[in-house]
């Protein structure tokens, strides 16, 4: 568990770290917290030649509040978004979701970007920001653009992000008036991998579902006018539709089951918070 | 022996840990950082990806061609220096410090590189070329145990390869007269305790003195030092065992380090220079240690009123690969008190020891006991469920009677002391099991599912050596002598200014064993607790030892302990005798209080005890006559109880026997299978407390970890024999936020065996949590049939029914690769895609080896070596996870351009997978429909640590091959959803998260 030799470079601006991955591309990894990407390095699933740690970049250490969305910058950590004091009221999903990432020790080094970055299947930020339909800013050297969740993460910890780019903030979408959220979650610890994870928005006419660690990335659907008594069939129709797998923490059936029970716990939590 | 001082001025005392300081400022050194010889070397061991495989070759050129690599060790070099490991039993079933010819489990050691560094020794791992020639595993102990299964070892003819049945007392007649049998089996999971240190061996052979000089992390039992020291072909003065005062916890998993000290002292020996190596927490998880997996098939003889009259038990304890000393041990520990609290006079044992392709089993907290007790405690939860009688009524009705101890079970145990009634009557008031049963009536009214459990436990401690030969016949205990105590070993020095230390055979692990040294020697010597000096090291070639020596069994307070008060009595003694001397008295009037010594008859008069220590060392002249100067004297402690096992095969295992009960509430989610510890409360009588917070900390470790047995934690283990459970992710020990509270009681019964009247406590919650918590599950579900772990998707399924089902299916939905299902790391999967071109087109693009190159994943090199035969080189993985793996893949039973059949295999440093498949091509409107379906087995470091991402990988490699394949014959686009011989190539893919 010694991970194979890398250069470690740590750039003191964002232009420096920006011309450091258009010099090794492929080879690069940003590293801002490492929670995901120093494990896997140890195991040697993932080799890269080159660190870029952005740790000293200050300019990207923002968490900033816009006209319509809140934005993250690439070297904020978990714990520094949930501590800021308007988080409860600009997005009450995320102020639900953020405990359940890690725990406090690991919330304290892991930051929002590199969440996002990774994709994990069953992580919860990503499924957050597919659900409430934020987006992610890409910047390299040359260029800069804003790409939405769902055409940003396209599968098994696998981005839209070009090699020469790294993500350089995450905008989630401020609390719509009169929407509702909840989030609920399935691990076998506080702190886990979620096996199954809901977030959940409502407001008087639709009702948005993202589902987490069942498909190879978060899956949202989103109903208009449904009756109460067309709830269960509904979320049979989504748990069905998203082909779970087995594994040794949770059959198919059992992914499927949370979808259901956790998706209308969720839905239900949410149409009360309603505003 | 009699009981003598109960209570001390500090024994008994909640006096806080002397070790605390050090630990929690962080200036304890563990073993890993203490520091080497300037010339160390560092191994890394290369490890087997299969569960059973021949060797057919090994190639170290390359290996030994990286940068600073000294050496590369392979069974080649083990087999020439060393000889196989003693076993208990006499089957051959040779086991070396590395394999040879062939490999038993996933993550036995293959080869060794010695390099300047650990990193460089674990790039040069990659450039070992091992070829295997994978063989059938056997992983469940029942099919293991079928004739005709494959054999862990041909040469011992059977995987089952010790079967004893033991009858006590008239159990035929038992089962014919009682009014029911109920009958209960239990398939208890592989689990462990995990160290936060790993094992560590720092190993120096030097050659001048032909000694091995061993720094490690080992914890004992010393049983284990001949088995090294024969394995290394030198007598035991020539293997220095060396072990440091802190370690980085043991739970006894510290005890198999021995084939890795063999190991590193080969490796220092052909090196010339110390060998140091770390085991990491993958190999400590995948290759370290389980406690045995164990089906235990129950019967309960009862009587319509609840008398349990007799029991039967047999056990199929599954031991893994080999055979390590002491092993069979959990099977035999406990023999003697196998009726656990209960008054049970008839009984049958029949024990069965099978071997499989798994990690061999080893001494694990606990040692058999939480097998044994979740067979018994739910095979009594299942009597009174039948009987329709209150769980603890039943209990209560078949309690050993107070005041009948000392008490003759079955087997053979003689339980020393208690009062069994008296510790429920304690634990339900004080607990308050009434309000308990208020809040589950509460729950019940509201429709939620909660029940109460219970577990009665008699807890062993300090074992009789001699246990182990109840495995063998009477016949062959006789012929081989007999085998019976437990000796132990402490030390206290005076030195010439009165300073006392104390060195001790325990081995701590972190229980404080120091803490309570001190008071033990401060209340013999009158002096203050703080002034006594412990050094908890140890080594073989300066402290006394004996095999009995180490950390297990809980045998620090029943025999380390009382050794220590014989070590200070003598000093006392001989304190005394000077003392007496100079205040012209006698010894027996001599009073040691607060520093001074003085005579009964004239407290006035004091002595300061530094100057009488004193007296020893600068004046012998000045000592009574005929007594030897200087004051280190030894305390040597063997309980006379502990006598081999008799001819009837019965067999006291152990010195002590303390007393648990516990109950608890739980609450079970209706909708995720969430288990919720409502209260707990765990009661204990472990005879004299020598330190009540010290006693707490041992509840409070062992039911966390049994609540981590009960609901998260197993070794989970594919039907090929792969390791899933690689990482702390997947192996699942509980936080802080998954242990609640628990309420811990005690009483006193004093041992009358033990000088200090002490029992153990380490390992009462490690058997009575996790079958106190199955048994509030099942009365909460009502479900008999309960296998730990008690997971929520286990529970989940259990509660829930069948799950609505999949709405009808809306015609022509887009076509997706079905998931794969998982059995262990079995992937298995099919699926349909859709090509735009004519099937020849596509089976000629599959049939070519440019094209095919182009269209698999990551593929460098594809080459073909045989009809229809490739080799490639591919770099498989998904977003910046990627790996290198070599695959060889075959296409048989051709049909142009209709059907084909795909085998092979891939292999790489992250693991190796088998499999096949079918592929099929039809014509459909506008091209051609691939169908495909495929299984392989994954293995290796990536099923270990992967798992939760094997499935959705594969189809993601299914997915870029079709639309490879799509864009190579041309086609604009592809619906993807399967792929097919390539399936083969996917399995191969699939590996590599």
């Amino acid at each position: 568990m010694k991970p194979s030799a890398f250069e470690y470079i740590r750039p003191g601006s964002l232009g420096e770290a920006l011309d450091c991955l258009k010099r090794y591309g492929e080879d690069a990894r940003i590293i801002a917290g490492g929670l995901s990407l120093v494990p896997a390095m140890n195991y040697r699933l993932v080799q890269p030649k080159v660190l870029i740690d952005i740790a000293d970049i200050k300019e990207l250490d923002t968490v900033r509040l816009d006209a319509d969305h809140i934005e993250v910058g690439a070297a904020a950590t978990q714990a520094r978004l949930l501590a800021w004091p308007e988080l409860a009221t600009a997005s009450p999903l995320l102020a639900k979701a953020l405990p359940h990432v890690g725990h406090f020790q690991t919330r304290s080094r892991g930051t929002v970007c590199g969440s996002i970055a990774h994709s994990d299947p069953s992580s919860e930020l990503p499924l957050c920001l597919a659900t409430l339909g934020g987006s992610v800013i890409l910047r390299s050297k040359t260029a800069s653009r804003e790409v939405g969740a769902a055409d940003f993460q396209l599968g098994l910890m696998h981005t839209a992000r070009k090699s020469d780019e790294m993500v350089m903030a995450v905008r989630f979408p401020l609390r719509q008036r009169g929407a509702g959220y909840a989030f609920h979650e399935m691990a076998e610890r506080q702190g886990d991998l979620a096996i199954c994870a809901v977030a959940a928005k409502v407001t008087k006419r639709a009702i948005r579902l993202g589902v987490g660690g069942v498909a190879e990335k978060p899956a949202v659907r989103e109903w208009n006018d449904l009756a109460d008594s067309d709830l269960d069939a509904a979320l049979n129709q989504f748990a069905w539709d998203l082909e779970a797998g087995d594994d040794t923490h949770g059959t198919a059936v059992y992914r499927r089951q949370l979808v259901r029970r956790l998706g209308r716990r969720a839905i239900l939590e949410a149409r009360e918070c309603r505003n | 022996m009699k009981q003598e001082a109960q209570v001390g001025k500090f024994v008994g005392r909640p006096m806080e840990r002397v070790e605390d300081a050090s630990l929690l400022a962080g200036q304890a050194l563990f073993c890993d950082d203490l520091p080497v010889r300037p010339d160390t070397l560092h191994a890394a061991i290369l490890r087997s990806p299969h569960a059973h495989a021949e060797i057919v070759s090994i190639d170290t050129t390359a290996a030994l061609a990286q940068p600073g690599v000294v050496a590369v060790l392979t069974g080649k070099e083990i087999k020439e220096d060393s000889d196989p490991f003693l076993m208990v039993l006499r089957v051959p079933m040779d086991q070396w410090s590395l394999a040879i010819d062939r490999v038993r489990f996933v993550g036995e050691a293959v080869a060794v590189v010695v390099a300047k560094d650990r990193y460089l020794a674990e790039d040069a791992l990659d450039h070992i070329k091992v070829v295997y020639k994978p063989l059938p595993a056997v992983i469940a102990p029942l099919d293991a145990a079928k004739d005709g299964a494959p054999l862990v070892h041909p040469a011992a003819g059977s995987n089952v390869v010790s079967t004893r049945h033991f009858s006590y007392g008239e159990p035929d007649k038992a089962f014919a007269e009682a009014d029911r049998v109920v009958e209960l089996t239990i398939d208890y999971p592989r689990n462990s305790q995990t160290p936060l240190e790993g094992y560590i061996v720092v190993a120096d052979y030097r050659r001048e003195d032909k000694i091995y000089d061993v720094l490690s992390n080992f914890q004992g039992p010393f049983t284990v030092h001949p088995v090294m020291s024969k394995a290394l072909r030198v007598k035991g003065p020539q293997l220095r065992m060396r072990s440091p005062a802190y370690s980085g916890g043991g739970f006894g998993t510290k005890q198999a380090i021995f084939p890795y000290v063999v190991l590193m002292c080969i490796a220092s020996r052909r090196v010339g220079r110390p060998v140091k190596w770390v085991e990491d927490r993958l190999e400590n998880l995948t290759a370290a240690i389980a406690a045995p997996n164990r089906i235990i098939r129950g019967q309960a003889a009862v009587m319509n009123d609840g008398k349990v009259i007799g029991l039967r038990f047999d056990q199929l304890d599954d031991y893994g690969a080999y055979l390590r000393p002491p092993m069979p041990g959990p099977l035999y520990r406990q023999h003697g008190i196998m009726t656990g609290g209960y008054d049970v006079k008839h009984m049958t044992i029949t024990n069965r020891l099978v071997m499989t392709n798994k990690t061999p089993s080893g001494m694990v907290r606990g040692f058999g006991g939480p097998q044994i007790y979740y067979g018994l405690e739910r095979l009594m939860q299942r009597v009174a469920v039948e009987l329709g009688m209150d769980h603890l009524d039943l209990i209560r009705r078949n309690l050993i009677p107070a005041g009948s101890f000392p008490y003759r079970a079955a087997a053979g145990a003689l339980l020393d002391s208690g009062d069994y009634q008296l510790a429920v009557e304690i634990a339900t008031r004080d607990g308050k099991l009434d309000e308990l049963k208020r809040r589950r009536e509460q729950a019940r009214s509201e429709g939620r599912l909660y029940g109460i459990g219970f577990a009665v436990i008699v807890e062993p401690a300090q074992s009789n050596m001699g246990y182990l030969s109840t495995i063998n016949t009477v016949e062959e205990r006789h012929r081989a002598g007999p085998k019976g105590g437990n000796v132990a070993y402490a030390t206290v020095n005076v030195d010439a200014l009165g300073g006392v230390s104390v060195t001790a055979d325990s081995l701590p692990q972190g229980q404080g064993h120091a803490t309570v040294l001190t008071q033990v020697v401060a209340d013999e010597l009158g002096i203050e607790p703080r002034e006594i000096t412990c050094n908890m090291e140890r080594d073989t070639l300066r402290d006394p030892w004996s095999i009995a020596t180490g950390n297990y069994s809980s045998r620090f307070s029943s025999a380390t302990a009382p050794a220590a008060r014989l070590a200070s009595r003598k000093v006392r003694a001989k304190l005394a005798r000077i003392a007496a001397h100079t205040l012209k008295t006698s010894p027996d009037k001599i009073v040691f209080s607060e520093g001074k010594i003085y005579s009964m008859d004239d407290p006035q008069t004091t002595l300061r005890f530094s100057r009488v220590a004193g007296t020893a060392h600068w004046s012998p002249g000045e000592l009574p006559p005929g007594m030897e100067p200087g004051i280190s004297e030894v305390g040597v402690w063997s309980a006379p109880e502990l006598e081999p096992p008799n001819d009837a095969d019965q067999i006291n295992t152990s010195l002590t026997y303390g007393f648990v009960f516990d109950y608890c509430g739980v609450e079970v989610d209706r909708d995720t299978g969430r288990v919720r510890i409502d209260r707990y409360v765990t009661m204990h009588d472990s005879g004299k407390l020598l330190n009540p917070l010290l006693a707490d900390g041992q509840v409070y470790g062992g039911y966390a970890w049994g609540i981590g047995a009960a609901l998260s934690e197993e070794f989970v283990y594919g039907e090929d024999g792969s390791f899933l459970s690689g990482t702390f992710a997947d192996y699942l020990c509980p936080t802080a936020c998954e242990v609640p509270e628990p309420l811990i009681l005690h009483m006193e019964s004093p041992s009358p065996f033990t000088p200090l009247g002490a029992k153990g406590i380490g390992e009462g919650n490690v058997m009575s949590t996790p079958v106190c918590i199955a048994n509030a599950v099942a009365d909460a579900t009502g479900v008999k049939d309960l296998r730990l772990p008690l997971t929520p998707s286990k529970l989940a399924a259990l509660i829930q029914g069948e799950e609505p089902a999949r709405p009808q299916a809306k015609a022509a939905a887009p076509s997706h690769p079905a998931p794969a299902k998982i059995r262990g790391k079995s992937l298995q999967g099919e699926g349909t895609a859709f090509v735009p071109c004519p099937p020849a087109q596509v089976w000629q693009t599959l049939l070519d080896p440019d094209k095919l190159a182009k269209v698999i994943p990551g593929c460098h090199k594809l080459e073909l070596v045989g009809p229809n035969s490739y080799r490639a080189d591919l770099s498989l993985g998904v977003g910046a996870v990627r790996g290198r793996f070599e695959a060889r893949v075959s296409l048989t039973e051709l049909d142009p351009p209709k059907t084909a059949v795909i085998s092979g295999g891939l292999q790489g440093p992250l693991g190796s997978s088998n499999g096949g498949g079918n592929i099929r091509l039809e014509a459909v409107e506008g091209g051609t429909r691939v169908s495909y379906d495929y299984g392989f087995d994954i293995s290796g470091k990536v099923a270990a640590v992967g798992g939760r991402m094997l499935d959705g990988t594969a189809r993601v490699l299914m997915n870029q091959f079709f639309q490879r394949l799509g864009a190579l014959t041309g086609a604009p686009e592809v619906s993807t959803a399967a792929p097919s011989w390539w399936r083969r190539l996917l399995k191969l893919l699939g590996i590599a998260p």
